[in-house]
């Protein structure tokens, strides 16, 4: 994702473009990236985690709509499961941005698939989608910078205890309920 | 378990959101192109007044975009550069900037499309024909074309001799009312007017007389017309510029 974007911004924008150079190369880059966006996507499909995970990621509660609209939504006044409602949102933009991002890609890289028209409007979408997930994602990227511990949460599947209960109190709970042997449950496979 | 009985309760935003992403999408795709067109001359008029150059970066299709096919390219100021006539010529020389200058120069006003879709209106283009620098060596009988070298020391392009003369074919000094800029191929670069962008070499170095066409970059690494007319080559269905 990131390298497709990296040679995305390369080959849209003059002032990288021309230091940068070797057009052709950094071409090939961005195709197979974009080609790639598919494999953990098919990877993740075959766990059954991710298929949960990604069951949450797609429903909205009535809480989560109040979270969205809140002003102080970080405070915890609400709780949220293990994905808040910006997560949930996030993964259904990225999700939906890349598979528009692939399709539009597709029709630019087969010149041949559809007539000229659609191809061009191929061209418009794809970049209008690029620079929009291109700002999503730096967006995210700087708000990551500050927040050490869902960083390690994303590298490392791991959170402690009281950073589950202060952003996530409804998963705290619920993955407390399952395992109440444990004294102090940990809560794994958490993102940011 | 909590999760299954809240999908019960819940609505599926997450799929509806990417669903109606990929409808927007699909849309694009069969309006993109008028819509684009429309959007691109709505904002025109604010694009050529913008200072700060911003809405340049909006995915518009009507503005530059910057091609280099090899690593860095080395600047040449106006006291460092020159240009090459040679090969199949009575009179070989070798033109810097001033040279250039003191010839008569000839002003166009033409689009500059490129061949992967995106089309600058109304560039203001202004420099040496092509025809008078080739009067001036002298061809000799036996050549049939025309070859364009880059100093970056990998692009080249070629017309034939009779293309090369044409008079809306440039050695470009000045663009967008400018000398030629390092980005857009400076401080000399080729126009010619009526064909895709890939035809007007940057940072022309050298032009070379020769008894065939030699096809040039694109052409080569990536299966582009040699006759790049603009509507008329490369499958596509621009208009023509002339």
């Amino acid at each position: 994702m990131l390298t497709s974007l990296t040679t995305a911004a390369i080959l849209y924008n003059g002032f990288l473009a021309v230091p940068v150079g070797h057009r052709r190369i950094v071409k090939v880059v961005h195709v197979y990236s974009g080609f790639a966006l598919l494999l953990p996507i098919i990877a993740g499909a075959v766990s059954r985690t991710y298929r949960g995970d990604l069951r949450r990621l797609n429903r909205f509660t009535k809480a989560d709509w109040r979270w969205l609209r809140s002003r102080t939504r970080r405070d915890g006044a609400i709780p949220v499961g293990k994905f808040n409602p910006g997560q949930k949102l996030n993964a259904a933009l990225s999700t939906g941005g890349i598979v528009v991002l692939l399709a539009t890609g597709i029709v630019m890289y087969y010149p041949d698939l559809v007539r000229l028209s659609w191809r061009t409007g191929a061209s418009f979408v794809h970049d209008w989608f690029a620079l929009a997930i291109g700002l999503l994602v730096i967006g995210h990227i700087s708000y990551a910078m500050r927040d050490p511990e869902s960083r390690r949460g994303m590298r490392t599947g791991r959170v402690s205890a009281a950073w589950a209960r202060d952003h996530h109190r409804m998963w705290a709970d619920e993955v407390a309920a399952q395992a109440p042997a444990t004294a102090a449950p940990t809560p794994d496979e958490a993102t940011g | 378990m909590d999760v299954e009985r809240d999908a019960e309760l819940d609505t599926p935003v997450g799929r509806r959101i990417v669903l109606g992403l990929a409808g927007i999408g699909l849309a694009g795709i069969v309006a993109g192109s008028s819509v684009q067109r429309r959007l691109a001359r709505l904002l025109a008029p604010i694009q050529q007044r913008d200072p700060t150059g911003l809405t340049g970066l909006l995915p518009l299709g009507n503005t530059f975009r910057y091609y280099s096919v090899t690593g860095s390219v080395p600047r040449h100021s106006a006291s460092t550069y020159r240009l090459e006539i040679s090969g199949l010529v009575g009179a070989p020389a070798t033109y810097t900037i001033a040279d250039l200058s003191a010839l008569p120069q000839t002003s166009l006003v033409r689009d500059f499309q490129c061949v992967t879709g995106w089309r600058v209106p109304e560039v203001h283009w202004s420099g040496v024909r092509l025809a008078e620098l080739l009067d001036r060596a002298a061809p000799s009988p036996s050549a049939a074309a025309v070859a364009f070298r880059s100093f970056d020391g990998t692009y080249t392009e070629s017309l034939t001799l009779a293309q090369a003369r044409r008079s809306d074919v440039l050695v470009a000094l000045q663009m967008l009312g400018k000398p030629v800029t390092h980005d857009h191929g400076g401080p000399v670069r080729m126009y010619v007017a009526p064909m895709y962008g890939y035809k007007s070499t940057k940072w022309l170095s050298g032009i070379e007389l020769t008894a065939a066409v030699e096809p040039g970059y694109w052409e080569q690494t990536g299966d582009y017309d040699v006759d790049g007319w603009i509507g008329a080559s490369n499958g596509r269905e621009d208009e023509p510029v002339g």
